[in-house]
């Protein structure tokens, strides 16, 4: 099983260019996920940047739109440096990355039902058990 | 075995890329998934639904959230810290987000070295990022018992909307499991690498097979899950 599976290794090779080297830089020929350690340092300090924007956002006390819009946005942003990269979403094959990541997407219709139901809720409690003294 | 042979003497085929690469990965004969082994799939199938659970426990949140006419709490009042004579706001949720990140890299350059065959670095930076894990699960402690002291509960909290403290202690209640785990989970393959299990063959005692390097990527799959998972939090729990 193994031995069938060596010669299907690394056939993508969009991003696979510089694998190479580590592979070659390597003791011994190693198969698997091969990327330079510089890579991971590159995303591990972005993480860190994007992580202290997002506490700045909280430490200036931006409010509103434009507190949620950013909140968002580094969220995103690490998120998906965490998935591509440090996961290896990046390197894998198509059929693979959509399985696996097209099911959360679908939790967006959750969230826009359960936007309104909540909705509905409130406007209910504020209507008929609103404080009245 | 002499299929295996004579099939490692060809040349591959090449595999088709973008749309046409799924249809064909997901028409063909036998697996869909052509370079990924059963223990990644599954690892990644197992995340996949431990998102759907993590899903469903933000969402009430935000449902409670929104539809309470009480105000909520202010997480950044909340969980500030007062450190000398100034109350920083969310220090110590800052501090726990930037030891998880760490630990996430150290899992990534560990998997490398795994790769390598480096079995003492490996085994190295799985016990450092596990180390990170235990630090992080010990600050949640601290913050649980700082919230619980100042009086929040499942059931209400001094400041206001009552469902603040039901879903505080349920989130980060279950993310802190999984943290747990990801640092018993590391720390037994650590072990493993450290012996050269994976160099010599040596069989599980649990279900007697050999293991291989790729056994850290899985593990490390876990972790930077368990770090992806705080980022929603951090995001939508104490910033929003």
């Amino acid at each position: 099983m193994t031995n069938v599976a060596v010669p299907l290794e690394g056939q993508q090779h969009s991003l696979h260019a510089h694998a190479h080297d580590a592979l070659a830089s390597g003791t011994t020929h190693a198969k698997g996920q091969q990327h330079p350690i510089k890579l991971y340092l590159v995303v591990w300090a972005w993480l860190f940047v994007l992580s202290t924007c997002s506490y700045l956002v909280d430490y200036f006390g931006f409010q509103g739109y434009l507190r949620w819009s950013l909140i968002l946005l580094f969220m995103v942003l690490k998120a998906g440096l965490i998935v591509a990269v440090f996961m290896h979403m990046a390197w894998e094959r198509l059929a693979f990355a959509y399985a696996i990541l097209l099911p959360p997407l679908l939790v967006l219709v959750f969230v826009s039902i359960m936007v309104f139901e909540s909705d509905y809720t409130h406007l209910l409690r504020a209507v008929f058990f609103a404080q009245t003294s | 075995m002499t299929d295996a042979v004579l099939t490692s003497t060809l040349e591959p085929p090449a595999r088709a890329t973008g749309w046409r690469g799924i249809a064909a990965d997901w028409s063909s004969d036998q697996r869909a998934f052509k370079n990924v082994s059963w223990g990644k799939a599954m690892m990644w199938i197992f995340l996949l639904s431990d998102t759907f659970i993590f899903s469903c426990f933000l969402l009430s949140y935000m449902t409670a959230r929104m539809s309470t006419t009480v105000p909520w709490p202010n997480p950044s009042e909340v969980f500030a810290l007062r450190i000398g004579d100034k109350e920083i706001p969310l220090i110590l949720i800052a501090i726990m987000t930037f030891i998880l990140i760490s630990s996430s890299g150290t899992m990534a350059m560990a998997v490398n070295f795994g790769y390598r065959r480096d079995r003492v670095k490996t085994a190295a930076l799985m016990f450092v990022t596990a180390a990170f894990g235990a630090t992080f699960v010990g600050m949640q402690a601290l913050e649980w018992t700082k919230l619980i002291m100042e009086g929040v509960r499942p059931w209400g909290n001094p400041w206001g909307a009552e469902q603040f403290g039901a879903s505080f202690f349920m989130i980060t209640g279950f993310h802190g499991t999984h943290v747990t785990i990801g640092v018993i989970f590391l720390l037994v393959i650590a072990r493993k690498v450290l012996r050269g299990d994976f160099d010599v063959g040596r069989r599980g005692f649990f279900t007697s097979r050999t293991g291989h390097y790729e056994i850290v990527e899985i593990t490390g799959l876990y972790w930077h899950f368990v770090d992806l998972v705080w980022v929603f939090i951090f995001a939508l729990f104490y910033l929003w």
